[in-house]
């Protein structure tokens, strides 16, 4: 399993950064690879609602995530799953990853862990290069 | 067949693990290519056991191989292993800007309710 985990240590408690976590007002501040806007959040935070956000890189292109709540336990942890959709419809025929947060009461604030779990799923929305795809393409064509 | 690039990522970390491998790798990367016997030379192990880290590499698409008369020639393929790269920087950038503003947004809010206490 290939995943990515990042540990952040925040001047908040748990409950504040849990709440930036799952508000819709909270989200729309943080989420984003860059200083881009985010365009809608929306939440329903209890196991199976769902989340959608969308969001505009600084480059002008826009992209959308969404999910399920697969653990929801204020303030500690958090667990959805995460996918990333076009107009609505799914990309990536439908693969998930796993993304979760927990949140640890250390002195002065929170420490954050996040986890996001089998990143290979959005392989394909590789743009530059041959990417994944292609080089598995051409890896069976060469010994079929 | 989905399933198929999730499995073959956790082949290349898997086959990653092993110094052996990770010599091995390395070897190509410099000589482009190199013959069975003379990737088998520099280890203390059997040349079949160096077969069998072969096998592994090759079906984390990381070689190839190719046999020429007696003579099986191995080549890196680089490609599988910087697209996995390109994957975990992607989201290593995502993730770090996010959590750097949640931090930011966050303490911001909880200066806020201190304020408001007093």
């Amino acid at each position: 399993m290939t995943t990515l985990t990042l540990v952040r240590q925040i001047k908040a408690p748990p409950s504040i950064v849990f709440e930036a976590l799952t508000t819709p007002q909270g989200i729309a501040n943080w989420w984003g690879p860059d200083a881009g806007p985010v365009l809608l959040a929306e939440t329903d935070v209890r196991v199976g609602g769902r989340y959608k956000v969308r969001f505009r890189r600084l480059n002008g292109d826009e992209h959308e995530c969404t999910g399920e709540y697969l653990e929801v336990e204020a303030p500690k942890r958090l667990v959805m799953n995460w996918q990333w959709t076009s107009g609505g419809e799914p990309a990536e025929k439908g693969n998930l990853s796993r993304l979760s947060f927990d949140l640890r009461p250390i002195e002065g604030g929170t420490e954050l862990t996040l986890t996001h779990a089998q990143l290979m799923t959005e392989a394909s929305r590789n743009s530059h290069g041959q990417g994944w795809t292609g080089a598995l393409d051409k890896l069976m064509k060469h010994f079929s | 067949m989905v399933n198929y690039r999730a499995d073959q990522l956790d082949r290349i970390f898997a086959a990653l693990v092993d110094s052996t491998r990770r010599a091995v790798l390395a070897r190509l990367e410099r000589e482009k290519s190199a013959s069975v016997s003379d990737l088998a030379r520099p280890f203390v192990i059997k040349l079949p056991a160096v077969m069998k880290h072969l096998d592994v590499l090759e079906e984390a698409g990381l070689i190839t191989r190719s046999k020429k008369g007696r003579t099986v020639t191995v080549q890196l393929r680089p490609d599988p292993l910087q697209a996995a790269m390109e994957w975990l920087s992607h989201y290593q950038r995502f993730w770090s800007t996010s959590l750097d503003r949640l931090a930011i947004y966050a303490e911001g809010k909880e200066a806020e309710a201190r304020r408001k206490k007093r």
